[in-house]
């Protein structure tokens, strides 16, 4: 990880290069994160594999809900330099585009990182963030024909209500 | 019986277990886990079903020869278990006749070869404890198409009347609850209509 001021100064050489592509950062529990704009973070996650910084590895891309909270989704990518044994996450925070049905967007980094292209299908199928640009936009672990993005938090849990002697009387039905 | 070689989850541990030289289900005749459901007559489901693993499950079930039983292994095939949740089906007999509920989580190997020996009763023993009459499922016999040959009433256990003892099936059979034999309803009126005629016969003969 780069300490606290490391990361101000990559920040700062980020927002030199793209106008506005960090938007903040965040050091917690001696952990680095950028918060990208994700309108570039292509620039961003480009520019952070090359050298000289070298964060060649992307080990994971994961999606977050962070209902009641505005923006209420983020795409967080975790990279790594195997060299020096360095991490950096880069959050990504999209907004709600609202009831209509619109699902939040943000470019793919697949050409970047192959490897993300699993994982962004991950994200596509928990929680409907599409990918732009993704060479094969399918769910890949729910049905094909799953209905919902399952890890949102407005997503009901599911299952049967599970029938005890003390809650009997409140769930109905359960004699049918 | 064989067992399908076909584990779904943690209690299929426990279920290899089941054949070891420890518990040995040899003693049983359940030992031999086929590696063809055609060869296979007992599918024992271990571990959760998730409902991307139910048309696998089902086509598994489809493809054992008749007759063939189901053994719904620990708590989470029986009722969804801890995974109360949208991925996992909360009952394996939403999709498929289960004969016998092994509770546990996972259960240990006695309690799988007890409800091995439990399933060789119920088949040895009353008829009427049979699944087909407990799910009103007749006509989903091999090579019969349930819902071409008039459709079934898909029925929960206990919908059959109480007073009425005899199961309309898509044929023209019912079956006798007390037996668990098909009674062929057309051949039993032909039956009739013969020995009425040939009493008519003899009564004109007679007279």
């Amino acid at each position: 990880m780069p300490d606290a001021p490391g990361l101000e100064l990559l920040a700062a050489e980020l927002n030199s290069r793209t106008e506005g592509s960090i938007l903040g950062t965040s050091y917690e529990h001696r952990q680095a994160a950028l918060i990208a704009d994700p309108d570039s973070i292509r620039e961003t996650l480009g520019f952070l594999g090359e050298q000289p910084h070298s964060y060649t590895f992307l080990s994971s891309v994961h999606a977050a809900d962070y209902l009641p909270r505005e923006p209420r989704f983020a795409v967080h990518y975790e990279l790594l330099n195997m060299a020096r044994v360095e991490r950096i996450r880069v959050k990504a925070l999209l907004a709600d585009p609202g009831p209509g049905g619109a699902l939040p967007e943000i470019d793919s980094v697949t050409d970047l990182f192959p490897t993300a292209e699993f994982q962004e299908r991950e994200a596509y199928d928990f929680f409907g963030i599409v990918f732009r640009g993704h060479p094969d936009p399918r769910r890949i672990l729910m049905p094909e024909d799953y209905v919902g993005w399952p890890q949102r938090r407005d997503f009901p849990i599911g299952g049967d209500p599970v029938i005890f002697t003390y809650d009997e009387d409140e769930v109905p039905g359960w004699t049918r | 019986m064989w067992p399908a070689t076909f584990g779904l989850a943690c209690c299929a541990i426990e279920m290899m277990a089941m054949v070891s030289a420890r518990y040995d289900a040899a003693r049983y005749g359940a030992e031999v886990f086929r590696a063809s459901p055609r060869q296979a007559d007992m599918l024992i489901l271990s571990g959760r079903v998730s409902i991307k693993m139910v048309p696998v499950v089902r086509r598994i079930y489809d493809q054992m020869l008749e007759p063939k039983w189901v053994i719904s292994m620990g708590a989470c095939s029986s009722s969804g278990g801890m995974f109360a949740n949208y991925a996992v089906v909360q009952g394996a007999d939403k999709f498929l006749p289960v004969d016998i509920h092994v509770p546990g989580c996972p259960p240990r190997p006695e309690a799988l070869i007890y409800g091995v020996l439990k399933l060789r009763d119920k088949i040895m023993g009353d008829p009427s404890l049979g699944w087909r009459e407990q799910y009103a499922a007749h006509g989903t016999e091999e090579g019969q198409r349930p819902w071409e040959a008039g459709g079934i009433e898909v029925g929960r256990a206990g919908s059959i009347p109480a007073d009425g003892r005899l199961v309309s099936t898509p044929g023209d059979g019912a079956v006798d609850m007390e037996s668990g034999r098909v009674v062929d309803l057309e051949a039993t009126a032909a039956d009739m209509a013969a020995s009425k005629s040939a009493a008519e016969a003899s009564e004109d003969s007679g007279a």
